[in-house]
């Protein structure tokens, strides 16, 4: 086992992270490994064993936007904060809402750990805005996917097999995203339903309308959130569909549907996007809306904190215990997710694990020699 | 087993009705939407059930016979071209719809469902499927997931790779691989991501979910007149800066216009120098006063014309215009080429001014249709094939706005996948380092190179290159002129 006289490396250019690869790439019965870091909003991603950390926090900077043209690139350490500061300014942003923004995460670590926000729902998720990477692969080979322009069929998109990789296969330096106008309006209506099954039921109903919300969260307890964003003068109009479609079945509802004032509906937004809400390590679990009572149940005899987003396509898990007790959970749900925030184990990934006979082929291309590996 | 194995190893297999080895069988399986290229593969086997395509490949696998999967040959980057010395594993067969889920929203299909027929079926439900070719009636999933095929409504709603959520298949070596799920917010690294748009070189998609959106309460859709292009171009600038997320915006230049108006009647008005397509979709009232900013702004934009759909008839009419402009382009030329280029938005006008320019030099007529919102360019290079020269001097013109997109710092293509038709020029939109990487996937997907081969990469060899060329040249003098 090589010994490193630096264990934590911080690379303020592209240049200079392909050193850092390099320098710390394994050699043959090697066992160390390169462990890409940035804003540290994610830290049970951050399991060092006997890596040498790469830090890129330094490599930070948005190097180019046209609001024009809707995209814009930056480097992958840049604040996703910073980013979306830049982009209000000429009333843009990117819909899906990086989770953790207001916890430092970076744009790098956004597309490395695959996260959508609420806006995910509507919009789409963070695979739909990108549209190109630069990424670092496990030779210190600087490697690019994709393009700067938003629609682009030329070649593999190699950039969306690092996308959600959590930095397992090779370090993005640089990101090129497709943005979209802010809603001149928004809204947030909720209902608060008997239970979960009537939420449940809204939900289906809420997404089988017309209405076209732009985000939908539901919480265990019952409560269901409906964001709606457009033009100022339809706003009300709107409102009141949300409400009568929310409100349709009476006898299952505990408190009728109400707009949330502009405050509260920020606060709710920002702290669904921030996890402010929970206190415990969190997990994000892939689900969908057919699977989430019977999901529910287990992790609430477990002791778990849920919230569910993107219109009952994700659960937010706050898990009290050991992480293999919520692997094991998991794998036999046949669900798959990820450990985010709280002690780092040697594999994030939870539950059902993806296509190695796929995945492995990926490796022996962008990392061989598995300078990245778990 | 060798090459010389395979037939009868599949005969143990498929029935003989489905295995075609006879010239009549073959000739229409000889070339895709892109007629130029054209080759007579040893044999067309057509599987009906996922497991005996996995059965057809392996044996492929054994043999080291090459294979194209091909759906409906709609492919304008001669995609589907068969390979001389291989078989064509037609899907068309393949048409189930497994499973259309309301409550997760999901599709659950075959590689040879119609594109336009996911959308039949969830229609019903309230649902449909957003990407739309404008071969969408009968183009298929497959090759819509091989080619990540495009439509009129990217720049909001994306393309096919935005829609697919999983995926099973059979990669070239006969394993099988699940990739993806059913969420819309999955974990792990985006497999599906990296199959589609792989244009067969990794496997066959056997299994494909696919994304349901709502459908829209209501659509306004306006066609705009102008006397030049350019101001067409501004008009969609200023839309996209007014804040304005229009499902499409779609431009036809005068060329187009004559074209698209003899083949279909569309009322496009035929003096315009350009028409602009622009269609809002969403929640009724939503749309009503998005609509009054859009119809503001497209007056003020130049317009000398406005008209405003006021019923589906009248929008459909306005779409059937557009979506046949390709196919109408036929009536004004015996033959041409479609390109697919993308340029920044904000560069379309410097484009346009190039594209006319290299016509001019070349003495070729350009018809333009495009994706306004995506700055993604349909040049219609029109030739006659009879004339001698006519082709290679179209192709040079081709040639030449695939490189004037590359440094407006766009693409060579933006839905039609790369192909036979472009590989020569992927090299010049990425880097060495890129392509090496590109190239290092497909063979560890693909050790033997026999999925799709020739396709994407520029061959290496000139017997390489020999193959696919020498085979347009042989039967291409013989075969009759394909109608477009």
């Amino acid at each position: 086992m090589r010994t490193f006289p630096a264990s934590l490396l911080k690379p303020t250019t592209i240049p200079e992270v392909q050193e850092a690869v390099l320098y710390a790439a394994p050699g043959v019965g090697d066992t160390t490994r390169v462990r890409p870091v940035a804003g540290r909003s994610k830290p049970a991603l951050h399991h060092a064993g006997d890596g040498v950390v790469v830090d890129l926090a330094g490599l930070t900077g948005i190097t180019e936007y046209q609001p024009d043209e809707c995209t814009f690139t930056a480097f992958a350490g840049t604040p996703v904060a910073e980013i979306e500061r830049r982009l209000a300014e000429h009333g843009q942003s990117l819909p899906f809402e990086p989770p953790l923004a207001g916890r430092g995460a970076t744009i790098g670590g956004t597309v490395a750990s695959g996260l959508n926000g609420p806006g995910r729902y509507h919009h789409g998720g963070v695979r739909d805005f990108l549209i190109g990477g630069t990424f670092v692969d496990g030779e210190g080979r600087l490697v690019r996917g994709g393009g700067k322009v938003v629609k682009n069929a030329a070649g593999f998109y190699l950039h969306h097999l690092l996308l959600g990789s959590l930095g397992r296969l090779g370090i993005f330096v640089e990101l090129t995203f497709k943005v979209f106008p802010v809603p001149r309006a928004q809204r947030t209506l909720t209902v608060t339903c008997a239970g979960l099954g009537d939420a449940l039921a809204a939900l289906d109903r809420v997404r089988r309308s017309t209405t076209d919300p732009d985000a939908v969260e539901l919480t265990p307890e019952g409560r269901v959130l409906v964001r709606i964003a457009g033009a100022a003068d339809a706003i009300d109009a709107r409102a009141e569909s949300v409400a009568a479609v929310l409100g349709h079945d009476r006898a299952t509802i505990a408190e009728p549907p109400a707009a949330l004032s502009p405050e509260d509906a920020a606060a709710w937004w920002t702290a669904s996007r921030d996890f402010t809400w929970l206190a415990t390590p969190l997990a994000k679990v892939a689900v969908t809306p057919s699977r989430i009572h019977v999901l529910d149940a287990a992790l609430a005899g477990a002791g778990a904190t849920r919230r569910y987003g993107a219109g009952g396509e994700v659960a937010w898990v706050g898990w009290p215990g050991a992480w293999a007790d919520l692997d094991a959970l998991l794998v036999e749900h046949g669900l798959s997710g990820v450990a985010l925030i709280g002690p780092a184990p040697a594999d994030p990934m939870l539950g059902v694990r993806p296509d190695d006979a796929f995945l492995s082929r990926i490796r022996q291309t962008i990392d061989p020699r598995g300078t990245f590996r778990g | 087993m060798g090459p010389s194995d395979l037939l009868p190893a599949i005969a143990r297999v498929l029935p003989p009705a489905r295995i075609v080895t006879a010239a009549a069988g073959l000739a229409a399986f000889e070339s895709d939407g892109l007629t130029t290229f054209r080759a007579r593969p040893r044999a067309v086997v057509l599987p009906e059930t996922g497991d005996e395509v996995i059965a057809v490949v392996r044996l492929c696998a054994e043999a080291g016979v090459p294979f194209v999967a091909r759906g409906s040959g709609t492919s304008l980057s001669g995609g589907a071209v068969p390979h001389v010395d291989g078989i064509v594993i037609a899907l068309n067969r393949l048409t189930r719809i497994l499973e259309i889920d309301p409550v997760d929203r999901v599709a659950v299909v075959e590689p040879g469902v119609i594109n336009l027929d996911v959308s039949a079926a969830a229609i019903p439900l309230g649902m449909y499927y957003a990407p739309d070719p404008s071969s969408q009636a009968i183009c298929t999933i497959g090759g819509n997931v091989a080619f990540n095929s495009g439509g009129a409504h990217c720049f909001r709603h994306g393309m096919t790779l935005n829609h697919v959520l999983g995926l099973k298949a059979v990669l070239a070596d006969g394993t099988l691989v699940t990739l993806g799920g059913r969420s819309l917010d999955p974990v792990g690294p985006d497999l599906v991501g990296g199959f589609v748009g792989s244009e067969g070189r990794f496997g066959i998609a056997l299994e494909i979910t696919l994304r349901l959106l709502p459908r829209p309460a209501g659509f306004r859709t306006v066609l705009a007149a102008y006397h030049s292009l350019e101001a067409a171009g501004d008009a969609v600038s200023r839309i996209v800066r007014s804040g304005l997320l229009p499902g499409a915006m779609e431009i036809m230049d005068h060329l187009a216009i004559q074209a698209a108006e003899a083949a279909v009647h569309a009322g496009y008005p035929l003096d315009a120098a350009a028409v602009l397509l622009v269609e809002l979709e969403g929640e009724a009232a939503d749309i009503d006063a998005q609509f009054v900013d859009l119809e503001a702004l497209i007056r003020a934009s130049g317009a000398y014309n406005v008209r405003i759909a006021q019923n589906a008839a009248e929008r459909m009419a306005m779409w059937k215009g557009r979506k046949s402009a390709f196919s109408a382009v036929g009536r004004l030329s015996p033959d041409f080429i479609v390109q697919d280029g993308v340029v920044p938005r904000s560069r379309l006008g410097e484009a346009l001014v190039g594209i006319e320019a290299i016509g001019r030099k070349h003495g070729i007529r350009v018809a333009n249709v495009f994706h306004a919102g995506d700055g993604n360019l349909h040049p219609l290079i029109l030739f006659d094939g009879r004339i001698a020269g006519a082709h290679d001097r179209a192709e040079a013109c081709a040639a030449e706005i695939l490189r004037l997109c590359i440094a407006l710092g766009g693409s060579i293509t933006g839905e039609h996948g790369v192909g036979l038709e472009k590989r020569d020029f992927l090299a010049e939109q990425y880097g060495p380092e890129d392509i090496a990487c590109m190239k290092r996937l497909q063979q560890i997907m693909d050790p033997r190179d026999i999925a799709n081969p020739g396709k994407v990469f520029a061959p290496v060899t000139p017997a390489d290159a020999a193959r696919h060329f020498a085979a347009t040249a042989a039967t291409a003098a013989a075969s009759e002129r394909v109608p477009s």
